[in-house]
């Protein structure tokens, strides 16, 4: 099993959620976050004071899969949340060791 | 039109005669015991503030010897009881409330969404609790020290805890044999005081301590805005004028600047260059806000700032056509030149801003607006409306100037901007009602109030230089003042939060609420 996790940007939430929907992910978790990479921030101007806004609104988005979609939950990822401009974001992806739904009590690939 | 034409003024004086004669309630004409008797009326009749400044008056003796006119207009006077007309006060009452309505909520939405968003209940209850307390204030003494005979700087005690001060009191407008009920005058002013002590907490907003702000506010109010209201706009009323003999004795008793022959219609130097001296005074006492200059402190909200412009911009017609304290041609002029002298100030600060900043902002053009606003404020009803067109733009684009480089120059926290927007644009308008009153640029010139007309003589550098002086005097007067009263809080009640509850936040630790969930 692997753990997801995609940065990307706001507006191309629903493109990912559909995407991932379509490889057969089956449930997905969604943070509000800030932060920053390559993509620079920007200036606000109030009246005289000058901001610049390091971190910028990125969304989180993490979901767990097994082995065998790893490589199509990414494709569909990429290409939903994809650009092309500089702030596109990014994809981790970890191990996972261990999977429980909580109902049920059933165990990792069959808790997925 | 040339509002002051001194054909439509007597054609417009005369024909409100007729109407209130003929419209007079019968029940007044049938009871005029209850109306004070001719006599007395002058004397109670409090002089009521002014604008028109009889200056040249004694000039205008020479010229323009004792006419039919005169004579006739001492006998109008000395024959009517004092009977406000109906229009007036009616007009008057609405500029009252408009007055108000520019406080509460126009400012306090306006300084609002300029706090960060711990800080808004702060500085509405600071907007709210100053208004009410100098509108009592005002009533206790505030008032009488303002707008009653005393010397050349302040009033007497004939008003004090509004003694006198009932339906039957008449007070003078600025046209001979013109009267509305004094205590129409009475809230119109009183909304005056109330806004300008109001304006004062821009400055040291998000750090100052609750209790500072009342003990400041008593201090100020008494010893800075009632000399002020005084000294420009406190004359014994247009009756007083009876002959150009008479004009010497009648400036006496009338207030230093007013004397002098400052003019600032609807209060300038009174209301804004006085309340952002005082600020601008506080936020050096104060002291920066923690992290001023290394976090970023932020408006929370200029939707609430962009409501609060709007509604200061519609109050402020109160305030300045108002003025004129009669419903005439005046207060059109007066009305139009708000209209015009905004708008032009927002396309001033905004075309400012968009060439030197890159962006035109919503919070600049919502600024130039205000900023407009207060520079036609003591042109109101002497400029025409090319001059208040001016007069507007420049505001808008050196009122910008006045929150870049002006304040990184002042090296102050003045937090909401009060010196760089009321001060840099009063004083602006201070000076340039000397020039464009002229009337080789559209402007009323000066009133003679024995003739009850425009002069024709007009020395623009000599106005400028009486308007410089009342600049000079307000800032005299309500710097030292202003230093004095922080003083004594800061080492009484005390005038600052401690830093932990400065960053926390005034609305959770000083008023133990908060705005918005989260």
């Amino acid at each position: 099993m692997k753990l997801i996790t995609a940065i990307i940007r706001p507006f191309k939430l629903d493109e990912v959620r559909e995407a991932l929907t379509e490889v057969g992910v089956s449930g997905i978790t969604v943070t509000e976050v800030k932060g920053f990479g390559r993509q620079k921030g920007h200036t606000e101007l109030y009246r005289g004071a000058e901001y610049v806004v390091d971190f910028l609104p990125k969304l989180k988005v993490e979901c767990a899969v097994a082995e065998a979609s790893l490589e199509a939950a990414l494709e569909a990822l990429a290409n939903a949340a994809r650009t092309g401009k500089v702030g596109d974001g990014k994809i981790f992806v970890q191990s996972l060791e261990r999977t429980v739904r909580i109902r049920t009590g059933e165990l990792d690939d069959d808790a997925l | 039109m040339n509002t002051i034409d001194p054909i439509t003024v007597t054609s417009t004086k005369e024909g409100n005669h007729a109407v209130m004669h003929s419209q007079m309630d019968p029940r007044l004409r049938g009871d005029d015991s209850k109306l004070p008797a001719a006599d007395n009326a002058a004397a109670r009749q409090h002089a009521i503030a002014t604008f028109r400044k009889p200056r040249l008056a004694g000039l205008a003796a020479l010229l323009a010897l004792a006419t039919p006119a005169l004579a006739f207009a001492q006998d109008a006077a000395a024959a009517a009881a004092p009977v406000a007309n109906k229009g007036d006060v009616a007009w008057l009452l609405v500029c009252a409330a408009l007055v108000i309505f520019m406080t509460l909520p126009g400012l306090a939405l306006f300084y609002g969404g300029l706090v960060r968003s711990k800080n808004v209940l702060s500085v509405l209850i600071q907007t709210l609790i100053v208004f009410s307390l100098v509108a009592i204030l005002w009533a206790l003494y505030g008032y009488s020290l303002a707008f009653t005979p005393g010397n050349a700087f302040i009033g007497g005690f004939d008003r004090v805890f509004a003694k006198g001060l009932d339906a039957t009191a008449m007070g003078a407008t600025f046209t001979k044999g013109v009267y509305i009920p004094e205590l129409v005058f009475f809230v119109f002013q009183g909304a005056f005081a109330c806004i300008t002590c109001a304006l004062i907490i821009g400055a040291f907003a998000e750090r100052v301590k609750f209790a500072g702000v009342l003990l400041f506010t008593v201090l100020w109010f008494t010893f800075a805005y009632t000399p002020m209201a005084h000294m420009v706009w406190f004359f014994p009323g247009p009756d007083a004028f009876t002959s150009n003999e008479a004009v010497p004795g009648v400036l006496a008793q009338s207030g230093f600047l007013f004397a002098r022959g400052a003019l600032d219609f609807a209060g300038g130097t009174v209301v804004h260059i006085n309340a952002a001296i005082a600020g601008l005074v506080g936020s050096y006492v104060i002291g920066k806000r923690v992290g001023y200059g290394r976090e970023a402190i932020k408006p929370h909200n200029l939707t609430q700032t962009m409501v609060g412009a709007s509604i200061l911009w519609v109050g402020w017609f109160g305030f300045n056509a108002g003025s004129a304290l009669e419903a005439n041609a005046v207060a059109a002029q007066a009305f139009v030149n708000t209209f015009l002298a905004t708008a032009a100030a927002v396309l001033g600060w905004t075309a400012v801003e968009w060439l030197s900043k890159g962006k035109p902002s919503m919070l600049g053009a919502a600024s130039g607006a205000v900023a407009g606003l207060v520079a036609i404020t003591p042109a109101a009803g002497f400029v025409g409306l090319c001059g208040a067109i001016i007069i507007g733009a420049l505001a808008g684009a050196v009122c910008l100037w006045g929150v870049n480089g002006l304040k990184r120059l002042l090296g102050a926290d003045d937090a909401l901007d009060v010196f760089g927007v009321h001060g840099v644009g009063g004083i602006l308008g201070a000076l340039l009602t000397g020039v464009f009153a002229s009337p080789a640029l559209g402007g009323a010139g000066i009133w003679d109030y024995v003739t009850e007309t425009a002069l024709p003589e007009y020395s623009i550098a000599s106005q400028v230089w009486i308007q410089l002086q009342g600049v000079l005097v307000t800032v005299v007067v309500s710097g030292v003042v202003a230093l004095v009263a922080f003083l004594i809080v800061k080492y009484t009640v005390g005038l600052r939060v401690s830093e932990e509850s400065e960053r926390e936040g005034l609305d959770i630790t000083s008023h133990g609420e908060s705005a918005y969930e989260n």
